[in-house]
């Protein structure tokens, strides 16, 4: 012990810690980009405070000493002080709604001597060390249902009040841990059954609704007749098809239309519809809505204008790019939330389709590099950590990018180590420099 | 149970791939396959300034600009920058406005442009405004004057043949093959239109980079892709701009109008018509309501009357009947008529002025004492020449005479919309005779009656015809285009070619009609023209013509034409005066010929002519049943008015039967000049009133405003 003390970098993977610097430079460079004003002194303003890039570049600085800080820290500690992060974690959630300060309508955010503190995103860290001391305890069989249970209200408890905070965005970040749990055991067709109710939600919103249940009761009808033979052994086995597809036929009749009308907000209803590029049908604006339709009658264009704009940001860039500072869409402010939400539209227009492809490479890096160094672990507590790691990096990742061209609908979660924002560049680098510490030890059997 | 599920990490690494792969398919679809949206990026970002050039300067002959360009300003707003402790009571008062009208202008801005862009608050601010506004612009804050160049016409003169210009319309831009784009200003009359090609000079692109609200922030590319506006030609014109002040001068408060030509080149020295009107009034803050208020005026002062005037020659065509009579070989110098008071070859009597025997024993004689007889008699032998044939074929050589002479067709001066005048053809009256007619039908064409409408400028280069013993230029103004080069020669080509209609005549022969000529001037009806010193030929003309109105055919008072040219054995000037409804050609016509000629050879005038100049420049000569007229047309349009809005107050004070009002009071204030004409005759006019009943009045559409002359 007191030799690993003495040199710290030992046993640190530097793969890792490559890739991290790498996304951070350029994260510096495209707030760089959209935010400079031309015969600015770069120097002084770098080191100014004034600028948005000044500012990240002071965060990454604060970033890099809390790192440092990170893997100077016994590795014991993180697995013993789990559950306490977490209780912390949930307590700051709680403490924000009677101290929030509300900006841009969230109600996630708690003012801290000048500085914005969220504690939604800083909760990230802390499920990811619950969840991995939960499923690392030696007692736990996770085939058991109640485990599995107990697992999913560890993921879920922080996503519940995060909701309640207007920051649903945020709050579907947490859904990513069932990677993990998935990786632990969870039954494999609990990702199937996700993957086609998010199906069926999608079928719902592009295709008529008669003739989707036309379609669904072909498909069921199908089933049952290439199944005949089973169903005549098994009778329990019809009754379940038939249940699928009541159950089907209901979402997508009255679910979707329930949540629609009920549970979003008119704004992630446009969003929605923005992405797969149609109007909104008028049933969809039934109940709470018509007033707010009423209200903000000519706000139905901005979630369709935000996704356009940036499509034509990205889309302009052509192979090469523009250039760094020569994009004029991400230049002149025709893209919204360019430096936090909406940065990779500086990586495409600026970069192109090359730099956009190498961006995007260098995260799969990290995300492999992850997953490896999760397989080479002794501990369990280590592995499933690095799973949650890699499952936050992932989900924001992939979902950043889809929504800047189009693929996803506007939520507003940043880009990983890349948009601005001190909270979520600190969350990312404790997020990876924990696991850099725990894998520093692999050797060792962690509780 | 990690030994278990180990499998599932590669599971966990396929999801990752399959992800990534998805969005990198995409991301080629946008940046690779797609070209479109670079091409919106670039429509997003980069606008295109146009630099809109100066528009070319037209001058006269001295080199004195006519027409020039000057900046006003327009009081820009942006409604992002207004403070909120603005004063806007001072503001208010400094513009003239009240505050409702300061707030929906604001509103209307803000409407139409946003809140960050600035948009016109008031256009073309007087020249107080502006200093008002100057001298406080710093307590204002979100308001900027913006410089307007427009069009200035420093001698208050030449509004009929300059033109005006005015913003490009859907159609205009249509016509040009979109070579013109909304907000470019074109000619649209006069010199302005014909040289449109050469005054507008060539726009500069500017492209810019705005942001998303549409504010520009710089040049793209460094200005890489600009182009330079180039400024426009000007253009030098023969008009001598001292002739024309004096022509718009003596044409005040008359109907009728000037044309002045120099016979050797074809060029136009003055060119004036009445009702005149500054040209100014139609730049300026207050060029709306002026212009509302010409053309709702029936006397149509916008109507240039130079090229669109028709009148019947009268007596100043005879000249040109001896011209063609000599040409066709049907009378010689010598011929003569024995008239006595009339000619009654044809059964009804056309009168004579003169009835002592002798008075057209010869051609000369014949023009000084202005013998119908034997101008009819010209005529019926010219179109029954027994070598034609017949009638017809004599009538359709005298039309293609007229024709050659410049008559009956458009003489082709370069501007717009030129008039034909009227020869009547061998159609018209196989029309009206169902084919049975003689010369005797239409024998008063040998003294310009009869269906003969001709335009000043024809009258005038019918003048330059005979001054010049029988070649002429055609009519025009610009003389030679600034920095002309080979590729503008088709512009002018056409004004430099010489037009030779007559061949067969000897100068014996025009020594007879132009010594006639003199003769007018020395002895004869237009001793009026006389100038020491300079030999004038001149011809007098008192056209009979009539019009209808209130549903009557009207005889009116005899229209003064006047034609000369001077001197006589070197021609330098050729003039042709109409004043409609004035009497005797030689009572208002001819001083005003007299002074215009006098002021071009001499440059200066005589007593006799100064005091002519004060006196016929101060007469008003308005014919009084313009009055009538407008009264008809402002009641039709006040009922229809009524129909149209429900809102009788217009339409009220015409059932009243009380004196009518000229025009509307707003357009009355619009021009001056017509007003205060309209008011002379007031008295005379009242006598004449009937009330109107809305019955009435549909029965008396408004009148056509060229007024038909019969």
């Amino acid at each position: 012990m007191s030799q690993k003390k003495a040199e710290i970098s030992k046993g640190i993977d530097y793969i890792l810690i490559i890739v991290y610097f790498l996304l951070v430079s350029i994260g510096l460079m495209a707030i760089f980009g959209v935010t400079y004003t031309d015969g600015d002194p770069v120097l002084q303003s770098f080191l100014g405070f004034k600028t948005d890039y000044s500012k990240q570049f002071y965060f990454a600085v604060v970033a890099l000493i809390l790192g440092l800080f990170i893997l100077l820290t016994d590795s014991k500690f993180f697995p013993a002080t789990a559950n306490l992060w977490y209780a912390g974690g949930i307590l700051l959630l709680l403490l924000v709604f009677p101290f929030h300060s509300s900006v841009k309508g969230t109600e996630s955010i708690i003012r801290f001597g000048g500085f914005n503190f969220q504690p939604a995103e800083f909760c990230k860290v802390t499920v990811a060390l619950a969840l991995a001391k939960y499923l690392s305890d030696p007692e736990m069989d996770f085939t058991k249902i109640r485990s599995q249970l107990v697992a999913t209200a560890i993921v879920l408890a922080p996503a519940g009040l995060t909701i309640m905070q207007n920051e649903t965005g945020l709050a579907l970040v947490f859904f990513s841990f069932f990677l993990v749990m998935y990786r632990e055991g969870l039954p494999g067709i609990i990702l199937v059954i996700g993957f086609a109710a998010a199906t069926l939600v999608v079928a719902t919103l592009l295709v008529d609704k008669n003739i989707l249940a036309i379609i669904l009761t072909l498909i069921t009808a199908a089933v049952i007749f290439f199944c005949r033979r089973q169903v005549k052994r098994d009778r329990g086995l019809l009754v379940k098809i038939i249940l699928i597809w009541v159950v089907c036929v209901g979402i997508q009749r009255f679910g979707v239309p329930f949540a629609f009308t009920h549970i979003l907000e008119r704004h992630q209803v446009e969003r929605i519809f923005s992405t797969i590029g149609k109007e909104i049908p008028q049933e969809y604006l039934k109940g709470n809505m018509g007033e707010v339709n009423a209200k903000t009658g000519k706000q139905s264009n901005t979630a369709d204008y935000n996704v356009k704009q940036s499509k034509i940001a990205i889309g302009s860039g052509g192979l090469t790019g523009k250039g760094l500072l020569s994009g004029t869409q991400t230049r002149y402010g025709f893209v919204p939330e360019q430096r936090t939400d909406f940065i990779f539209d500086t990586i495409g227009e600026g970069f192109g389709f090359a730099g956009a492809v190498g961006l995007l490479g260098l995260y799969l890096l990290l995300l492999f590099r992850i997953v490896i160094v999760a397989e080479r672990q002794r501990s369990t507590f280590s592995r499933c950590y690095a799973y949650g790691v890699a499952s936050v990096l992932f989900f924001h990742m992939a979902v950043n990018v889809a929504m800047t061209i189009g693929l996803a609908p506007v939520i507003g979660i940043p880009l990983p180590f890349i948009s601005y924002g001190g909270t979520s560049l600190l969350t990312f680098t404790i997020l990876l420099f924990i696991l850099i510490r725990l894998d520093a030890d692999r050797q060792m059997v962690l509780r | 149970m990690s030994v278990f599920n180990k499998s599932r990490s590669y599971i966990i690494r396929i999801i990752f791939l399959a992800v990534f792969i998805v969005i990198i398919a995409q991301l080629a679809n946008l940046q690779l396959v797609s070209n479109k949206y670079l091409e919106l990026a670039k429509n997003n970002a980069i606008f295109q300034k146009i630099v809109y050039p100066e528009r070319g300067i037209i001058y006269d002959r001295k080199g004195r600009p006519i027409l020039n360009n000057t900046i006003m300003f327009d009081l820009m707003v942006t409604p992002a920058e207004i403070k909120k402790n603005f004063d806007t009571t001072s503001f208010c008062n400094l513009l003239g406005i009240d505050t409702a009208e300061f707030r929906s202008r604001i509103v209307n801005a803000i409407v139409k442009n946003s809140r960050v862009r600035p948009s016109i608050f008031h256009s073309l601010l007087t020249q107080q405004e502006q200093a008002r506004f100057e001298e406080n612009s710093w307590r204002f804050p979100g308001f900027v004057l913006q410089q307007r160049p427009i069009r200035t016409y420093p001698y208050n003169v030449g509004a009929h043949f300059l033109g005006y210009i005015s913003e490009v319309d859907a159609k205009d831009i249509e016509h040009s093959g979109n070579f013109y784009k909304m907000g470019d200003y074109v000619g649209k009359n006069g010199l302005e239109y014909s040289y449109e090609k050469v005054l507008m000079g060539q726009r500069g692109v500017q492209y810019m980079i705005k942001d998303n609200k549409n504010r520009l922030v710089g040049h793209y590319e460094n200005g890489e892709f600009d182009t330079t506006a180039v400024a426009g030609r000007g253009l030098k014109t023969y008009l001598d701009v001292d002739l024309q002040v004096l022509a718009e001068k003596l044409l005040a408060n008359k109907v009728g109008s000037v044309v002045a030509i120099d016979p050797k080149t074809g060029g136009i020295l003055a060119m004036a018509s009445g009702p005149v009107f500054n040209p100014n009034d139609l730049t300026g803050p207050a060029k709306n309501a002026n212009y509302a208020g010409m053309v709702l005026n029936v006397t149509a002062p916008l109507l240039n009357r130079g090229i669109k005037g028709r009148y019947p020659p009268g007596s100043t065509f005879k000249p040109l009947g001896g011209l063609v009579g000599l040409d066709e070989g049907v009378i010689t110098p010598a011929s003569g008529y024995p008239c006595r008071g009339g000619y009654y070859a044809c059964g009804k009597r056309v009168g004579c002025l003169e009835s002592w025997a002798g008075h057209a024993a010869n051609l000369r004689l014949a023009i000084a004492h202005s013998c119908n007889s034997f101008f009819v008699n010209t005529y019926r032998l010219t179109v029954d020449n027994p070598n034609i044939g017949n009638v017809k074929k004599g009538f359709e050589k005298w039309q293609e005479y007229m024709n050659k002479l410049g008559l009956g067709v458009r003489l082709g001066v370069d501007l717009p919309s030129e008039d034909k005048g009227n020869i009547p053809t061998v159609g018209d009256y196989d029309k009206e005779y169902r084919g049975s007619w003689t010369s005797c039908t239409n024998l008063t064409l040998g003294i310009g009656q009869d269906k003969m409408l001709l335009t000043p400028l024809q009258l005038a280069n019918a003048a330059c015809i005979i001054a010049n013993r029988g070649y002429y230029y055609t009519p025009h103004f610009v003389d030679s285009i600034e920095g002309e080069t080979a590729a503008d020669g088709p512009i002018l080509a056409k004004y430099r070619k010489k037009h030779e209609p007559l061949t067969h005549i000897s100068d014996v022969a025009y020594d007879a009609i132009i010594n006639g000529m003199q003769d007018v001037v020395t002895e004869g009806t237009a001793r009026v023209a006389l100038i020491p010193g300079i030999n004038v030929c001149a011809k007098t003309g008192t056209a009979e013509n009539a019009r209808v109105i209130d549903g009557r055919k009207v005889k009116l008072k005899d229209n003064s034409m006047f034609v000369c040219f001077a001197p006589k054995e070197n021609p330098k000037i050729a003039v042709a005066v109409a004043v409609e409804n004035a009497g005797f050609g030689a009572t208002w016509a001819g001083p005003i010929a007299r002074i215009l000629m006098e002021k071009y050879l001499l440059d200066s005038l005589t007593n006799t002519s100064k005091a002519d100049l004060e006196r016929i420049s101060k007469t008003n000569l308005m014919p009084s049943y313009y009055t009538r007229l407008q009264y008809i047309a402002d009641s039709t349009r006040a009922e229809y008015w009524a129909k149209v809005r429900n809102d009788s107050t217009h339409l009220r004070k015409y059932l009243k039967g009380g004196a009518p009002r000229t025009s509307e009071p707003k357009k009355d204030s619009a021009t001056n000049n017509t007003k205060k004409n309209n008011q002379n005759q007031k008295p005379k006019q009242a006598a004449n009133l009937v009330v109107f009943t809305s019955e009435d009045k549909k029965k008396h559409r408004p009148v056509s405003i060229t007024g038909e002359s019969i």
